[in-house]
């Protein structure tokens, strides 16, 4: 039994490690379980890009202001009020040493990336992205003194009375410590466990990040009578080419000219408004919309003037002179299909057209409408994108209070097993999403575990 | 038709600019999200303006072994190939420095006496006359000279030549190259070829080979006026422009090979492969050609084999500018001309 730890910290992401340095520099010996090989550290991290950090002043590289209040309301927005306020009040706030605290240990920052700059003001993006941030952070950990096991998998939990005991991995390993930090991620990766709440539609998922965050560690804790938050079919979820591998595919595979068009389903039908709201705020339920649709398909349709206008998946898209020719080519009902175009296009209020604006372009008496950014669609070419869900992190998560412990079912606080990261997005995120804010949920709940360790 | 290197290198950029992660590291990034597609050309136009820094590799979520399998500095480097006229490796290398040496041993021999090479002497010019000196290697520089005008208006045709320049550009371009701006990583921090964390060493041994070589070229630039205009023949005096200038110049060159070959052990091979030796051929000349160039005037035993030996080794040199490694500055200042056009036109 190995007991020369004072902290576990379960999960090698920005989360685990932020909670593993903060605990590192206050004195106390941490070993980061890590369940990828080396080559596949750092869970989602390494596919992220930028977080969202308050902030009353200009932060290089980011212009302007993001105030707590208009952070508020956004999240608000976004999430239809379904966020714990104390938690929200506590991450928006502490948000604003986020880039700080990272610069300090190595993570360098840049001006957006071109075809981003809505979020110039509000969003810090990490140069090298999201695996430059784990390298820094790694070799900071390293340098502190944090023992590292990759390959760290079969994790089984001893926890009584809510209380962590000790821990086996590995065929028999076992290792104990005054506190466990739980930064494992969500369930994502678990189709199995998807499929409870999603039926069959979940074998039609697409994994976007790391095939290791089955949930192992998040089923152990609700299992031993922690704290359920968040419902087990809420998620960040996004369309992304359906074309993409299983696992791992990330941002390349995802498809970002959606409010330049239309989006239909196997049958040709449009079935949600395109132009809602600004893509970092809309984006992250796509997935879950192409989900509820009939076998899990749709289509996103745009013609020649959304050329130039979107950063391009990886993948060629289905391409036409005409939309009878198209709705051939991806084998939908051509009849369908022109009726969609010619209603949509019939409905088109004209405006002024402006992507970076909640501009006037919208449809009348259509339903769903189309908000903004609705222009008709009779430029050829005509490009279609086969869409699937893909799913990036689940909602269903731990309970934990203002210090990150977990909350037992009664409520009351375990007194040493925290959560940061994934496994408690649920307690801020009840749904919905704003482009940056996973990577601020692990960044603030990793100190607060961290200091609380 | 295009070669295996093209068509992976159109792969990898596609890829690249659906992510773009990478922007801020160098001047590549922004480069290729300005088009989607890219020809011969405009591909090997990229491929030079890579500085093989690493960053976009170490930082790459698609790296081997996922499966995308993005290597992005390789797929550079494998593009940067065909624009040599020839791979110019270690056998290319140690041939033409093996006929160099033996040239100038014939001639030593020729002017001097079969004992001249092994024999005790003070004075160059007994040895071979200045005029010697100067027609080989007079007549090496212009052939040189001639082969860059070749193969540099070439390469400027496939990859530039529809830019519209202009002084202030190149003037741009040029501080971008002396500064080596595209080896800091973007946060100034440096390079990373070596691995993971960034390190300013290649940049720096870079900057003080440079310099050293540029001081060596000013010592025999003043030696060549002060013969010529001054009628002020060598040997110099150690407080004179050639000597002070061949002094410095030799022991950064020294010192700035030496520390770039060391650094050349520690990249990582996934990154930095140089399997003819072609570039470790050229950092060699340049140190061997220092090292003993500085050794010679303190010598008198065998100054007439050393004196062969260092000026073959310098023959080896120029035909390196010509045909091998060294032609990298060149292609790549061109690259960066036309990559400042590029930025311009769009902000026009």
């Amino acid at each position: 039994m190995n007991t020369a730890s004072d902290v576990i910290v379960v999960g090698g992401g920005h989360a685990g490690l932020t909670a593993a340095i903060t605990a590192a520099e206050r004195g106390r010996r941490v070993h980061l379980l890590e369940a990828a090989p080396r080559h596949m550290r750092g869970g989602n991290s390494r596919h992220t890009r930028n977080l969202r950090p308050m902030h009353d002043s200009p932060v290089p590289p980011m212009e302007g202001i993001y105030s707590f209040d208009e952070y508020l309301a956004d999240l608000i927005g976004v999430t239809g009020g379904k966020t714990d306020p104390a938690l929200a009040d506590l991450l928006l706030k502490k948000s604003a040493s986020s880039i700080e605290w990272l610069s300090a240990h190595g993570v360098r920052f840049q001006p957006p990336l071109s075809g981003t700059l809505q979020l110039g003001r509000t969003n810090a993006f990490f140069l090298g992205g999201g695996k430059a941030l784990v390298n820094a952070l790694y070799h900071c950990a390293e340098n502190l003194g944090v023992t590292i096991e990759y390959d760290a998998r079969d994790i089984t939990l001893r926890i009584r009375d809510g209380s962590f005991e000790e821990l086996t991995y590995n065929d028999g390993n076992r290792l104990s410590a005054r506190t466990l930090i739980a930064a494992s991620g969500g369930f994502e990766a678990n189709l199995d466990w998807l499929g409870e709440s999603w039926g069959s539609a979940a074998a039609n998922f697409l994994v976007r990040g790391t095939p290791y965050n089955r949930g192992t560690i998040l089923k152990q804790l609700l299992d031993a009578g922690m704290q359920q938050v968040g419902e087990a079919d809420q998620c960040h979820a996004v369309a992304i080419d359906g074309r993409a591998p299983r696992y791992d595919g990330g941002i390349v595979t995802r498809v970002d000219c959606l409010p330049l068009g239309i989006v239909v389903n196997r049958d040709g039908q449009r079935f949600h408004d395109e132009g809602e709201d600004f893509w970092p705020k809309r984006y992250a339920i796509w997935g879950r919309l192409v989900a509820a649709q009939e076998d899990q398909v749709a289509w996103t349709i745009i013609d020649s003037k959304a050329d130039g206008l979107f950063m391009p998946p990886v993948f060629e898209p289905e391409s036409a002179g005409s939309i009878r020719d198209l709705a051939a080519k991806i084998r939908i009902n051509a009849e369908n299909l022109q009726k969609t175009i010619d209603e949509f296009n019939a409905a088109v209020i004209p405006g002024a057209f402006d992507r970076e604006a909640l501009d006037d372009c919208r449809t009348g008496g259509l339903e769903p409408a189309k908000s903004h950014w609705a222009r008709p669609i009779d430029k050829p070419p005509f490009r279609a994108y086969r869409l699937k869900p893909g799913i990036t992190f689940t909602y269903l998560g731990i309970g934990v209070d203002e210090k990150a412990r977990a909350l037992r079912q009664d409520g009351q606080a375990s007194d040493n097993i925290l959560a940061a990261g994934e496994i408690m997005a649920g307690n801020i995120l009840g749904e919905g999403y704003l482009a940056g804010i996973g990577m601020t949920i692990g960044s603030v709940f990793g100190r607060i575990a961290g200091e609380n360790a | 038709m295009k070669t295996a290197a093209n068509l992976e290198a159109l792969r990898v950029t596609k890829i690249c600019n659906a992510c773009r992660y990478c922007e801020g590291h160098c001047a590549v990034f922004p480069a290729i999200s300005r088009q989607l597609t890219f020809d011969e050309g405009e591909m090997e136009q990229l491929a030079h303006l890579c500085h093989q820094c690493g960053a976009c590799y170490q930082h790459c979520q698609y790296a081997p072994p996922h499966e995308f399998a993005v290597n992005f500095p390789r797929a550079m480097a494998d593009v940067r190939e065909a624009s040599y006229p020839t791979v110019a490796g270690t056998r290319f290398t140690v041939i033409s420095t093996i006929a160099g040496i033996l040239l100038f041993a014939s001639l030593v021999t020729l002017h001097a006496g079969p004992g001249a090479l092994i024999g005790d002497t003070l004075d160059f010019y007994s040895l071979l006359p200045h005029y010697v000196m100067a027609a080989t290697f007079g007549g090496a520089a212009l052939l040189v000279l001639a082969a860059w005008w070749f193969i540099l208006s070439a390469y400027w045709r496939r990859t530039g030549s529809y830019r519209r320049l202009t002084p202030g550009l190149l003037v741009r371009a040029v501080d971008d190259a002396v500064r080596l701006k595209n080896l800091g990583g973007g946060h100034g921090d440096g390079c990373y070829a070596s691995g993971e964390q960034p390190s300013l060493a290649r940049r720096r041994f870079h900057h003080l080979t440079v310099f050293g070589f540029l001081l060596c070229f000013l010592a025999t630039g003043t030696g060549t006026f002060y013969h010529f205009a001054l009628d002020f023949p060598a040997p110099y005096g150690l407080v004179s422009l050639p000597k002070l200038f061949g002094m410095t110049g030799g022991i950064a060159l020294l010192a700035g090979t030496t520390g770039l070959l060391r650094v050349r052990t520690g990249l990582d091979p996934a990154i930095a492969a140089d399997p003819a030796g072609a570039t470790a051929s050229l950092t060699w000349l340049l140190l061997l050609t220092a090292l003993t160039g500085l050794i010679l005037p303190f010598v008198t035993t065998g100054k007439g084999l050393l004196l062969a030996v260092h000026l073959g080794i310098v023959m080896a040199l120029f035909i390196n500018f010509a045909l091998g490694r060294f032609l990298h500055g060149l292609f790549r200042l061109l690259a960066l001309v036309t990559d400042r056009a590029g930025q311009e036109a769009v902000c026009r």
